[in-house]
């Protein structure tokens, strides 16, 4: 039996740089910024005063009773769950027992969590919210999003913290290869802007402190780079069973064509600077995928800004791509969006799927002087034109604990 | 000193219309929480937590099983209070 396979024809996401996927890809063409100083009181005197937060605030889109009963990331879930769905044509005739949800986030309910403990400490245990277990879930935004939609095939959280929502898209590629489900609504999403979460990444001096020039901050294979700006928000992408989208007239954004996962067994944060555990996974991606090397135009990079992370991250892309490796356009799309956390594979699959039905790969904004270091074809500041004919593109993901994730796309031409 | 049974319906319609998001003009005294209402186990102890402060009565979980309508918890308040 040859293989089920699998395309996008689906996207939704709340972002930084918008409250959907048209404003959020047209502002990363232009290479806008998502990241501002923060107005809160605690951001004011701590070490690290801006993040990336989304530009529509749930509450312009949402009910607010719906509101309350969902933790900030389950909102972001079902705000860029129905927009996907929407773009998908609404199926809401497909066999619900075909139709799974693998929704990641990174930290899960996080705020929700705090705000019930100042509640704890300041009102007393009756007064927590009987909300509080299902809002904190990490499992929630998925949860959620398959209510919704009454998915019946398996509804999914992978946790591995900054590479989760590219693990989520994996794991919804092989539902659907497995024939377990013919449609998978998946993504990641985060909402982690608060003091604590902030706190200890800032313990770790994995965050920017340049307080001064906030847009300016996540400058990825900048020589100054000083560490990643935290962003908010999450993508969702329908991926669907290539017979199951042609019969029901389905648009097609690009087929997801395989993965690679490995984990590094280095440290608990720091990457690998041998990079081996990355190479071996973009390997074993072009071997899932059945791509041939010639194909890949384009990578969205995991490129957070941090010191040691980015050219770790190139030096393993050139071992594991060779000479190729002049011929990709490389995007490091958290230079605008800042760093979604478990999110961030999520909007960049969804960058990739548009990159490659654009033929448009997204700039990289705040290079200044590129890290000698950096070997890669970095595409700075405006888009870049990707060549016509069938082409393939990598989305990589790395998360504490040293996860491995990468993916790899392609064009679909009917 | 006790409170009116109009003061207390009051009362509760605000608080459910604040959890539950239930419109206000069809909430009376014979009204079921799950059936007509919808409000669902969990939002029921919001709502009776959120009575509870309003009211300054307690309301003993064996009491809030037995409260099916919104007038049985009016009853109940006004009683205790």
């Amino acid at each position: 039996m040859s293989r089920r396979r699998v395309v996008v024809t689906g996207l939704g996401a709340t972002t930084p740089l918008g409250g959907d996927v048209p404003s959020t890809w047209a502002n990363l063409l232009a290479g806008k910024s998502g990241v501002r100083t923060l107005d809160e009181e605690w951001a004011s005197d701590f070490s690290v005063t801006f993040a990336a937060r989304v530009a529509v605030e749930p509450s312009e889109v949402m009910e607010r009773v719906e509101m309350r009963r969902l933790d900030r990331s389950e909102q972001f879930a079902l705000i860029a769950a129905r927009e996907a769905w929407k773009d998908a044509g609404s199926p809401d005739d497909v066999d619900k027992f075909r139709l799974g949800v693998v929704i990641a986030s990174g930290i899960g309910g996080v705020i929700t969590l705090l705000d019930q403990y100042d509640i704890l400490k300041t009102k007393g245990a009756r007064s927590v919210s009987p909300h509080t277990v299902p809002m904190l879930m990490p499992n929630g935004p998925s949860a959620n999003v398959g209510l919704e939609l009454h998915a019946k095939a398996g509804v999914h959280t992978p946790v591995s913290a900054c590479a989760s929502g590219a693990e989520a898209v994996g794991y919804a590629l092989e539902m659907i290869r497995n024939n377990r489900a013919d449609m998978v609504v998946t993504g990641g999403v985060e909402a982690a802007i608060h003091h604590l979460p902030m706190a200890g990444f800032a313990s770790m001096k994995a965050l920017s402190t340049r307080n001064d020039d906030p847009t300016k901050a996540s400058r990825p294979y900048d020589q100054d780079r000083d560490g990643f700006v935290l962003g908010e928000g999450g993508g969702v992408l329908i991926l669907e069973e290539l017979e199951h989208a042609k019969a029901r007239g389905a648009k097609i954004y690009a087929e997801v064509m395989g993965q690679g996962l490995t984990s590094d067994g280095y440290h608990i944060a720091a990457p690998d600077p041998e990079g081996t555990g990355v190479t071996r996974a973009v390997e074993f991606a072009l071997e899932d995928a059945g791509v041939d090397l010639s194909e890949i135009v384009h990578l969205n990079a995991h490129a957070t800004s941090t010191p040691a992370g980015d050219v770790a991250e190139a030096n393993a892309l050139t071992a594991a791509l060779g000479e190729h490796i002049s011929h990709v356009a490389v995007s490091a799309t958290k230079s605008m969006t800042g760093h979604l956390l478990g999110g961030a594979g999520a909007i960049e699959s969804i960058f990739v799927a548009l990159a490659l039905h654009h033929r448009l790969a997204p700039p990289t904004i705040n290079i200044k002087n590129l890290d000698e270091a950096v070997k890669v074809d970095v595409v700075r500041d405006i888009p870049r034109k990707l060549p016509d004919g069938p082409i393939a593109a990598i989305n990589d993901s790395f998360g504490f604990g040293g996860h491995n994730v990468v993916l790899i796309f392609r064009s679909y031409e009917s | 000193m006790a409170l009116t049974q109009d003061a207390v319906l009051a009362g509760i319609k605000e608080i459910v219309v604040e959890v539950a998001g239930i419109d206000a003009g069809i909430i009376a005294m014979d009204k079921k929480f799950t059936d007509d209402l919808d409000v669902d186990s969990l939002s029921m102890v919001e709502v009776v937590v959120a009575a509870e402060e309003k009211f300054g009565v307690k309301i003993p979980d064996e009491e809030v099983t037995k409260m099916a309508t919104i007038g049985d918890a009016v009853n109940f308040i006004v009683a205790n209070s």
